[in-house]
């Protein structure tokens, strides 16, 4: 069904194969373009002397490099992520935005700034991954009473989970009068993203590494609670770690700069189309086009209509629905 | 009554029916017979127009079924198909009803309403025609449903594997309802049938399908052979005569 | 997160002045376009909402207003624009359902395919109004999210005239719908010409999602609120019942529910959210029940 179906081989250092370093490659460049691209004066020129020098060199190391930093940090997180809840849920389709983990951690942000509106960024990030924790085991406990794990319905139960949040913290929100700030923690957009504002991010970045260095038994995991227990693997443990990264790394996004729905469960499945579902191999490569694909997307976003800018939750929004209908309508997708 | 000419149908690149030819003439009981995937259901879900064929041409009581009017046939012929799992939740005498719908529309007159009545007496389900389907057992919905085709009044009737799902009393209570059917009210009946004992007891004519073709047809005195049954469905079936029928042991 | 409203704010509704005709209107369209839409599909938990037409809807408006630039989308007659809109939507309705439901996919999957379709229509129609320049995206959004005082004048008695038409069909087709929700193949026997009924059926569904979402925007669940709700209230099945049923208590929703929020709990824009959140569970709930047999 919509199971993914693992081919554990543990061994394989395949990090540095030619493809791999040149999809690098590729993505330095995004950054680099990602650098120059936007308003105001950062020529190469500028940055070399002159007048402008120093104001291009702010706007380089405040702005552009911060905001590329962050835009490839949210992006490899959101890949990581959605990987490690298609083992752990063993269903190809969910993702943060599809299990009530994304608005659950934007429930838990308006609450921290409504109860304790002092309370520095990292403190609310950590209520916020706490609300995302206990959204995911909500949808978990939801889903325990539907028999068939790899099944349809368990996206389609999570999407309307977040829904019914998001309706729950729209009309908080909407009392208190905060709408403003929920709509910029539920659309993704980097374009207020300046140092000082993403550091929290690195996080993710470390979380993500925590991830690849567990990859193998999050794919056992992947296989089964029975087949994993008898591979003397704890499967408990695994979980609450994996959902624990998974809780922490969208918060963290939330809080610095927004959410972009689909993108994780985009990159996820097209590497797995390609590679298959051994983690310990796919996940770097799912890290990589995460964030290439939302580098792309936030370009794009800043240049279709320059110099005004569109966030990169609606341009990457549009992309990521776009090729999540055509996984589930197009070629059978090895669906039952 | 119907004639069926060069029907083909594929689907991609099965050739479900390959250019089959049959006549069943008007009154009695007609059972098509044969292994699965020989296209019995395919071939009467065409003739009940539930499904386009590729090429070929079906009428029922001279009337081109896919030129004709639905509401035309409908009032003509009636097909009752294996799945009967409906939607909305109805008592007998409202399903009953809905057979009068080629004739009244939505709007009963007192002839129709005694139809109805009549279709449920002749099914045995009067005292229990206030109740909801799914109160009912399996053998008692199927013949709810056999009394909705009944009300619809048609002269030809098709079913599509009618005695599925039904236990043995309620099969040979279905093939006798059938068989009345077709004996006291004139009707065609024409039923898809699995299993060719049932066949043999109660059929005038026995159609042979295999493969997409008509195979063979005939009186129960021609099918019922050895080596008929052997050329239908590849494997050694001993004839016997029980009580004037000829009965098929296939078990072993 | 993309799912639900964004925000109340498009479903401003007040009881002032001559406005409850607008709620009545509405209440009427969507019940209607949903009872007819969940007997064409032969279950409860599906509606034109959840399939993403309001979405599609909204997104055709934003198009039309991205392809003729919004002052030449304003020089338009709203009432001829409107009938334009509500045209192209029975166009991608014909197309998108013949599409969808062949039969051939399993009933979650094409669920979860309407409503990634109504966030995708929803990020379009979004994208498409922050590319326009932001002066013209003030005026689209005094044309997509209007509020009753705007929209009375021009639109309300089309509004009023196609809504009374499409019900007064329904009405008369009664018998035809009962049939036709015993399904497809029974339907067929009973001498119904499926093919037309479908179309018919969509029209009917389009010509009301285009006037109800033209009013007062995409409300995702209301539909199935009401007409799950007036399943149980009445029992049975027959649309001469179910469809009377449904718009009473649609109507009864959207004046009681502003009222009750408005005057007494002193909130203005949270009913749409309200049923936001309802319906989603009550959608949930229903999709573990298993409705669909």
């Amino acid at each position: 069904m919509a199971t993914p179906t693992p081919s554990v081989a543990p061994t394989c250092r395949e990090r540095l194969t030619p493809a791999f370093a040149l999809a690098c490659l590729g993505l330095l460049a995004l950054g680099v373009a990602s650098v120059l691209i936007g308003v105001g004066d950062m020529s190469i020129a500028a940055l070399a002397g002159g007048e402008a020098q120093g104001h291009a060199q702010l706007l380089l190391l405040a702005s552009r490099v911060p905001r590329t930093l962050a835009l490839l940090f949210a992006g490899l997180s959101m890949g990581v992520c959605a990987a490690l809840m298609q083992m752990l849920f063993r269903n190809r389709f969910v993702e943060p935005t599809t299990a009530g983990t994304a608005e659950a951690a934007s429930l838990g942000l308006l609450t921290a700034t409504l109860l304790a509106p002092g309370l520095p960024v990292i403190g609310k990030m950590a209520v916020a991954a706490v609300f995302a924790l206990a959204g995911t085991v909500l949808f978990l406990k939801i889903i325990d009473r539907i028999a068939l794990r790899g099944a349809v319905i368990v996206p389609l139960v999570g999407l309307m989970l977040g829904g019914i949040i998001n309706a729950l913290t729209t009309f908080l929100a909407y009392r208190a009068d905060l709408l403003q700030s929920l709509a910029a923690w539920t659309t993704g957009d980097f374009s207020g993203v300046l140092r000082g504002r993403y550091e929290l991010l690195w996080l993710n970045v470390a979380l993500a590494a925590l991830a690849y260095g567990a990859a193998d038994r999050f794919t056992v995991a992947g296989l089964g609670d029975a087949f994993a227990r008898n591979l003397g693997l704890d499967y408990r443990r695994i979980m609450a770690l994996g959902l624990a990264i998974v809780a922490l790394a969208t918060a963290t996004c939330i809080a610095t700069a927004g959410t972009v729905p689909f993108l994780g469960l985009l990159v996820a499945n097209v590497v797995a189309l390609v590679m298959g579902d051994n983690l310990r191999r796919t996940l770097p490569w799912i890290a990589l086009s995460g964030a290439a694909f939302l580098l792309a997307c936030d370009i794009i976003g800043r240049l279709i209509r320059f110099p005004y800018e569109i966030p990169v939750g609606t341009v990457a929004g549009v992309v990521g629905s776009a090729v999540f209908l055509y996984l589930l309508l197009g070629r059978r997708y090895r669906l039952g | 009554m119907i004639e069926i000419a060069g029907v083909s149908k594929s689907y991609g690149t099965a050739r479900v029916l390959d250019a089959v030819s049959l006549s069943v003439p008007a009154g009695g009981l007609t059972a098509i017979i044969g292994p699965n995937g020989a296209g019995k259901s395919t071939l009467l879900s065409i003739v009940a127009r539930l499904l386009p064929m590729d090429a070929g041409r079906v009428t029922v009581d001279g009337l081109d079924v896919s030129t004709t009017t639905g509401d035309v046939l409908a009032r003509r012929m009636a097909i009752l198909k294996q799945d009967n799992r409906i939607t909305p939740r109805l008592t007998v005498s409202e399903l009953v009803a809905f057979g009068r719908f080629p004739h009244c529309h939505g709007r009963p007159t007192r002839a129709d309403v005694e139809k109805v009545t009549e279709a449920i007496g002749y099914v045995d389900l009067s005292p229990l025609s206030g109740r909801l389907l799914d109160e009912l057992s399996g053998g008692q919905r199927q013949r709810a449903f056999i009394a909705m085709v009944l009300a619809q009044d048609p002269a030809c009737l098709l079913l599509d594997e009618p005695l599925n799902n039904l236990d043995m009393k309620h099969a040979a209570g279905t093939m006798k309802l059938l068989r009345r059917a077709a004996d006291e009210l004139g009707k065609t009946v024409v039923v898809v049938i699995h299993d060719i004992n049932f066949a043999a007891c109660y059929a005038d004519r026995i159609v042979a399908m295999k493969g997409g073709r008509v195979l063979v047809h005939g009186g129960p005195d021609d099918i019922m052979r050895a080596d008929v049954l052997r050329a239908i469905y590849d494997m050694e079936v001993a004839v016997h005569e029980v009580n004037g029928f000829r009965l098929g042991a296939y078990y072993r | 997160m993309t799912v639900g409203a964004r925000g109340g704010w498009g479903f401003v509704l007040s009881l002032r002045g001559g406005k409850l005709a607008g709620l009545v209107l509405v209440g009427t369209a969507v019940a209607v376009s949903t009872v007819l839409f969940q007997t064409l599909t032969e279950n409860r938990i599906l509606t034109p909402a959840v399939m993403g037409f309001d979405a599609l809807y909204v997104a055709i408006q934003t198009a039309v207003v991205f392809a003729l630039g919004a002052q030449g989308a304003a020089a338009i007659d709203p009432r001829l624009r409107f009938a334009g809109e509500a045209v192209l939507l029975a166009a991608a309705a014909l197309g998108l359902f013949r599409w969808l439901f062949d039969g051939r996919r399993g009933f979650h999957l094409v669920v979860l395919a309407g409503l990634v379709f109504g966030i995708l229509c929803r990020g379009l129609a979004n994208l498409l109004q922050r590319i326009l320049d932001p002066n013209e995206f003030s005026v689209l959004q005094s044309l997509l999210f209007t509020r009753f005082n705007v929209v009375d004048t021009a639109l309300l008695p089309v509004a009023a005239v196609a809504i009374l038409a499409a019900g007064a069909l329904a009405l008369r087709l009664a018998p035809t719908l009962d049939a036709l929700a015993l399904g497809r193949d029974t339907a067929i026997n009973l001498g119904i010409d499926h093919r037309r009924m479908v179309t018919i059926l969509i029209l009917l569904v389009a010509v009301l999602v285009s006037v109800s979402t033209a009013l007062v925007g995409p409300v995702l669940f209301f539909g199935l609120l009401v007409s799950n709700l007036a399943y149980l209230a009445i029992g049975t099945e027959r649309h001469l019942h179910t469809l009377p049923a449904a718009t009473l208590i649609a109507i009864a929703c959207l004046a009681g529910g502003q009222t009750v929020l408005e005057r007494l709990l002193g909130y203005d824009a949270a009913l749409s959210v309200v049923i936001e959140f309802a319906g989603g569970i009550v959608f949930i709930l229903l999709l573990l029940r298993g409705t669909r047999t």
